[in-house]
C-alpha cells in the first residue's frame, strides 16, 4: 500500500501532498520535514530507495523517490509494493503530468494544484495502483477537465456564451451578403 | 476561462510574500475572506474557495473551518463543485471527524448517479477514507457496481472493494464471486483492480485462498499472453507488455503457490518461461524479472527452477545500477533462512557492498552479512565487519554493534576471541552500544577465569589510553577491581605485562573519578573498584580511605551514599571487609535487578559461575522454563502451603532455604523461597534478594526456533543478623522442579 504521495521542490516547499493513511496535520508537516531532510541529503548516483525515517508507518516502510530537475517525486509504501514497480510508476505519473500539461514545470504544479490531485486520482486511488497506462489516463482527465468546463460558472460566463451561439442549429447563413451593387442584370429572355 | 484563476491570484500573493511573516499575513487575509465566504449562501465562487483553502492546507496551515463546506459542496448537483468537495473531504476528514459521517449519504447517491465521473468520485473518496460504517452500509453498492457497469468503473470498484474488504474483514467472502467473474474482463485495468482484490482476499482468508487456488490455471493463462503476444502499444512499456499487471498476477501466483504442490506444479512452466525470456536490461524488465524470482522461490517449484532464481539473484547483485543491487539484497534477506547455502556462495559480493558509499545498500549488506555469519566463517566476516563499524555511519552503528555482540557470542572460536571482539567493539563504538552491554560483558570475563590476568591488562591498557567511552571504562574499572591483584603481579603469559605499582592504578581510578567526561555510574564502577582494591593492595590502604572519605560529601546522592557505606565498612565493620568484598556479586550496583521476559526468547546469556555457590547444591538434570518471572526483591515470601515439589537450596549455619515453582499460566511462573530457622538464638532483617539473567530477545537476525528451550538459572543473596553478626551468603540455583522440559 502506498502510504504517502509527497511533491516538494530542492528547498523542501511542499508541492503536492497526498495522505492514504490518516495523520494530523501537524504530524503531515513534521513527515513532510523529515522526508526532505532524508532525500535531500542523497547523491545523485546513489539507489533510488531510503529506509530509517520513523514517522510513517514505524519499520515496514520504505521511500522510493525520484529526483527530477527541481522537484522531489517521493513515494512512502509499505512492503506490499514493488519497489521496481514503484520506480516505473513514479515515471508514468510524470510523463503523463507531461502530456496533460504540455511540457511539465514547477509553476505548473504550483499553480494547478488542484488539476494533479485529480490527475494523480486517476494513478493511484486509496493508497492502491488503479491504472498505469498513460493514455487511458489523459483521456479520462481531458473529459472530466471538459464536463467541469461545460458547467462552468460566472467565470465561464463568456465563454459559456460562445459555446452556446456555437451550438445553436442555425440552418447555413450566408456569409457574405454582398449588397452592394443592386445592379439586377435581367436575364434576356427567350423570345416567345 | 479556467475556473481556478481566483485561486491562482491567491498563489501569486502568497509566492510574492518575501519574509514567512508576510506569507503568515497574506494567508491569514485569505483565510478570513475564504471563511466569510463559506458563512454565505450560495455563490458562484465556491470551488474556488475549496480550492483556496486546500492550498493553504498544503502548505501546512489550519483548515479545519472547511470541513463542513466539503460536506455542502459534495451534496450540490455540480459536478466541479463535487470535485472540490470529494478532493476536500479526502484531504480534511477522515473517519474520526463527526462531518465524515454526513457525506454518507451523499457518497451513497452518488455511487448510482448516471454519470460515470461522479461516480468515480464517490468511489475514490469511500476507498480513501471509508470508515468501517461506511463501508458495511455502502458493501452491496460496490459489489453491485463490480458486476454491472463499465470497465472505468469496474477498476475504481475494485479497488474500493480492497478497501471496504481492510476496513470490515467479514464482507470478504461477499465480493469473492464478483472477484473471480472479473478475471475474464479484457481490460487491462480491470484485470488489475480483480488481481489486487483477490490477492487481498487471499491474504485474509484461507479458505478463499482455498478456492482460489483453481484459478491458477486463468491467471497463467492471462500471464501467457502478455508474455508471449504480439506488440501491443498501449500497454507496452519499454517493450514488456504491462509490466504492472505481470507483477501483480505473479505476486497473486505466489500466494497461490505458497505451500501447495498442484498449484505449484501449474505455474512452473510459466515461470521457467517468464524467467529466461524477460528482456533484463531495462528496469521493467528487472521488475517482473524480480517478482518472478521472489515467486519461485516461495512456491514448491522444482530445484532447476530454484537454481536458476538464485542464478538471476547473483546476476543482480553485480549488476552496476544500485536499484537492483538493493532489491537483490533484500530478496536474499528473505531467502537467506532458508536457502542459506545458495547466499553464502555470494557472500564475497556482499561483503563488498559493505564499503559501497550508498547508506541504502550499506545497511543491506549489514542486514545479510550478520545474517551470513556462520561457525566456519566468523573470524573473516568479523574482520569485515569491525572494519565496517569504524566507517559506518551513525544511524547504523547501535544496530552493527549489537549484531557484531550477537555474533561474537553465537559463534566465539575462543574466549580470548570473545573478550578481544567485544574490547574492540567498546573502543570503537562505546557510544552506541546498548546498556545492557557492560552486564554481559561482565559476566563473561568472570566466565573465563584463565583470562584474567590477560584481559585485566588489556582493560588497563585501555583505561590509560581513553577514558570517554563509559561502557568501555565501567567494564574496566570493574575489572581493576576485581582482578588488580593480577595487574599488580606483574606476570601474564598471554600478553606483554605491564610493571604498574599501586599507585599507577590508584591513580588510573582517580583520574576516572574526576574526570568531567565520566558519567554518574562510570564515577560509581570506579569508587567500588577502588574499594575492592583495599583488601588485594597492600600498602596504599591509607589513600583508599582517604579517597573513600572525601567522596563523602560528594554532591551526587549516589556516590555519597556508596563512599559513606565504605567508610563504615573502614571503620566498623573492617573485619567484615575482606569477606564483604571478596563476595563481590555479579550484578553491580549500578544495574538493576534482570527481569526475565516473557513467552518466547530465543538465546539466553550462560550465568557466571563466579565465587560463592554454596556447597550442596542439589544436582539436577537440566530442567528447561520459559515464562514471566517475578522478581523477589526483599522481604520475605510466605510459603503457599501448595503441592508443589520443593527442594531445598541452602543450608548453612542452621538456616535453611528451600524452593518451590509453580505455573500460575502458561506463561507465569511464581518461585516461592522459603527460609527456615534451626538454631536456638532469633534471626532478624532476614533480606532474600535474587536475580536472573536476562534474556536477549531483541536483534537476533536470523531467529531460531521459538521453542529453543531456555535454561533458567537464578542467584539468590541471602542476609540476615544472627546474634549481633551479619551474615550474608550467595546461592545459584540451576534447576527448577516443578517445571515441563518441553520449555514452555
Amino acid at each position: 500500500m502506498i502510504k504517502a504521495i509527497l511533491i516538494f521542490n530542492n528547498h523542501g516547499k511542499p508541492r503536492l501532498i497526498r495522505f492514504y493513511q490518516y495523520f494530523a496535520e501537524d504530524m503531515q508537516q513534521q513527515i513532510i520535514r523529515e522526508t526532505f531532510h532524508l532525500v535531500s541529503k542523497r547523491d545523485d548516483n546513489v539507489c533510488n530507495f531510503l529506509e530509517g525515517g520513523s514517522l510513517i508507518g514505524g519499520s515496514d516502510y520504505k521511500l522510493i523517490y525520484r529526483h527530477y530537475a527541481t522537484l522531489y517525486f517521493v513515494f512512502c509504501v509499505d512492503s506490499s509494493e514493488s519497489e521496481l514497480g514503484i520506480l516505473d510508476l513514479i515515471q508514468v505519473f510524470v510523463e503523463t503530468l507531461d502530456k496533460c500539461f504540455e511540457n511539465v514545470c514547477e509553476l505548473d504544479l504550483i499553480f494547478h494544484m488542484d488539476k494533479v490531485h485529480y490527475i494523480l486520482q486517476e494513478v493511484v486511488m486509496g493508497g492502491m495502483v488503479l491504472e498505469t497506462n498513460m493514455n487511458e489516463i489523459t483521456t479520462q482527465v481531458d473529459v472530466q477537465n471538459r464536463m467541469e468546463k461545460s458547467e462552468g460558472g460566472l467565470s465561464a460566463a463568456p465563454a459559456r456564451a460562445v459555446s452556446a451561439v456555437k451550438n445553436m442549429n442555425l440552418p447555413e447563413i450566408p456569409r457574405n451578403i454582398n449588397i452592394g451593387d443592386i445592379n439586377i442584370k435581367v436575364p434576356s429572355l427567350s423570345p416567345f | 476561462m479556467s475556473p481556478s484563476v481566483p485561486l491562482q491570484e491567491m498563489i501569486r500573493a502568497i509566492r510574492s510574500a518575501r519574509t514567512q511573516c508576510e506569507e503568515r499575513g497574506v494567508i491569514q487575509r485569505e483565510c478570513a475572506a475564504i471563511r466569510a465566504q463559506f458563512r454565505q449562501s450560495d455563490n458562484g465562487g465556491r470551488s474556488h474557495n475549496l480550492a483556496k483553502l486546500l492550498y493553504v492546507h498544503m502548505l501546512g496551515y489550519p483548515a479545519h473551518f472547511g470541513q463542513m463546506e466539503c460536506v455542502r459542496m459534495i451534496a450540490s448537483p455540480r459536478y466541479s463543485e463535487k470535485r472540490v468537495g470529494y478532493l476536500g473531504a479526502m484531504m480534511l476528514l477522515d473517519e474520526k471527524q463527526d462531518a465524515s459521517l454526513l457525506i454518507t449519504n451523499s457518497i451513497k447517491n452518488d455511487l448510482s448517479h448516471s454519470n460515470q465521473y461522479v461516480q468515480s468520485l464517490a468511489l475514490c473518496t469511500l476507498a480513501c477514507m471509508g470508515s468501517a460504517e461506511m463501508c458495511r452500509d455502502l458493501a452491496p453498492e460496490i459489489d453491485r457496481l463490480l458486476r454491472a457497469s463499465n470497465s472505468y468503473i469496474k477498476k475504481k470498484a475494485a479497488l474500493c472493494a480492497v478497501h471496504i474488504v481492510r476496513k470490515v474483514h467479514d464482507l470478504g467472502e461477499m465480493f469473492a464471486p464478483a472477484a473471480r467473474s472479473l478475471l475474464s474482463e479484457k481490460n487491462h485495468g480491470v484485470l488489475h483492480g480483480a488481481v489486487v482484490l483477490i490477492t487481498e482476499l487471499c491474504e485474509r482468508n484461507l479458505e478463499t485462498l482455498e478456492k482460489f487456488r483453481k484459478a491458477v490455471p486463468d491467471l497463467v493463462q492471462i500471464m501467457k499472453g502478455l508474455v508471449i503476444s504480439g506488440y501491443s502499444p498501449e500497454h507496452d512499456v519499454a517493450g514488456i507488455s504491462d509490466p504492472f499487471l505481470q507483477v501483480r498476477i505473479l505476486r497473486l501466483l505466489r500466494i497461490l503457490g505458497h505451500n501447495n504442490e498442484a498449484a505449484s506444479d501449474a505455474m512452473n512452466d510459466l515461470l521457467a518461461q517468464v524467467a529466461t525470456n524477460t528482456d533484463s536490461t531495462k528496469t521493467v524488465g528487472n521488475a517482473v524479472l524480480y517478482e518472478t524470482v521472489l515467486t519461485v522461490l516461495d512456491i514448491k517449484s522444482e530445484s532447476g527452477l530454484r537454481v536458476l532464481a538464485v542464478n538471476i539473484l547473483g546476476r543482480f547483485l553485480l549488476n552496476n545500477d544500485r536499484n537492483i543491487r538493493y532489491i537483490a539484497m533484500i530478496s536474499l534477506q528473505k531467502i537467506v533462512g532458508t536457502d542459506h547455502n545458495a547466499v553464502q556462495r555470494h557472500r564475497g559480493t556482499i561483503v563488498d557492498c559493505l564499503k559501497d558509499q550508498d547508506a541504502s545498500v550499506k545497511r543491506r549488506a549489514l542486514d545479510l552479512s550478520l545474517a551470513l555469519v556462520s561457525a566456519s566463517n566468523i573470524r573473516s566476516m568479523m574482520k569485515e565487519l569491525l572494519i565496517f563499524l569504524s566507517s559506518c555511519p551513525l544511524e547504523l552503528r547501535s544496530q552493527a554493534a549489537s549484531g557484531i555482540f550477537i555474533a561474537a557470542e553465537r559463534y566465539a572460536p575462543s574466549q580470548r576471541w570473545h573478550i578481544d571482539t567485544i574490547l574492540h567493539v567498546l573502543t570503537t563504538a562505546g557510544g552506541d552500544v546498548r546498556d545492557e552491554t557492560v552486564p554481559n560483558l561482565i559476566q563473561l570475563i568472570t566466565n573465563a577465569s584463565e583470562l584474567h590476568c590477560y584481559t585485566v591488562h588489556k582493560l588497563y591498557r585501555a583505561l590509560l589510553t581513553d577514558i570517554s567511552q563509559q561502557s568501555l571504562v565501567q567494564v574496566a574499572c570493574w575489572c581493576i577491581g576485581e582482578y588488580g591483584d593480577l595487574l599488580l603481579r606483574g606476570e601474564c603469559q598471554e600478553t606483554e605485562p605491564v610493571q604498574v605499582s599501586e599507585d599507577d592504578v590508584l591513580d588510573a581510578l582517580e583520574t576516572v573519578l574526576q574526570s568531567h567526561m565520566s558519567s554518574p555510574a562510570t564515577r560509581g564502577f570506579a569508587l567500588t573498584a577502588t574499594m575492592k582494591l583495599s583488601t588485594r593492595i597492600t600498602d596504599n590502604v591509607d589513600r583508599i580511605r582517604s579517597i573513600v572519605s572525601i567522596y563523602g560529601s560528594c554532591i551526587d546522592v549516589e556516590l555519597q551514599q556508596r563512599a559513606v557505606e565504605y567508610n563504615a565498612l573502614f571503620k566498623k565493620y573492617d573485619h567484615m571487609r575482606l569477606s564483604a568484598l571478596l563476595l563481590c556479586l555479579f550484578f553491580p550496583q549500578v544495574c538493576d535487578l534482570l527481569d526475565l521476559l516473557g513467552g518466547s526468547e530465543e538465546t539466553l546469556q550462560p550465568s557466571p559461575a563466579a565465587g560463592g555457590t554454596a556447597p550442596g547444591l542439589p544436582a539436577n538434570t537440566a530442567s528447561t522454563a520459559g515464562g514471566d518471572l517475578l522478581d523477589l526483591l526483599g522481604g520475605l515470601e510466605p510459603a503457599p502451603l501448595t503441592p508443589a515439589p520443593t527442594v531445598q537450596v541452602y543450608e548453612k549455619d542452621g538456616v535453611t532455604l528451600t524452593m518451590s515453582c509453580e505455573k500460575q499460566s502458561a506463561t507465569g511462573l511464581t518461585v516461592t523461597l522459603t527460609a527456615s530457622n534451626s538454631t536456638e538464638s532469633d534471626i532478624s532483617s532476614l533480606t532474600l534478594q535474587a536475580a536472573v539473567p536476562k534474556v536477549c530477545n531483541e536483534d537476533t537476525l536470523v531467529t531460531d526456533k521459538l521453542t529453543a528451550p531456555v535454561n533458567l538459572k537464578m542467584r539468590v543473596r541471602i542476609s540476615y543478623s544472627s546474634q549481633g553478626s551479619a551474615f550474608q551468603d550467595t546461592i545459584q540455583i540451576d534447576a527448577f522442579p516443578g517445571l515441563s522440559a518441553a520449555g514452555h
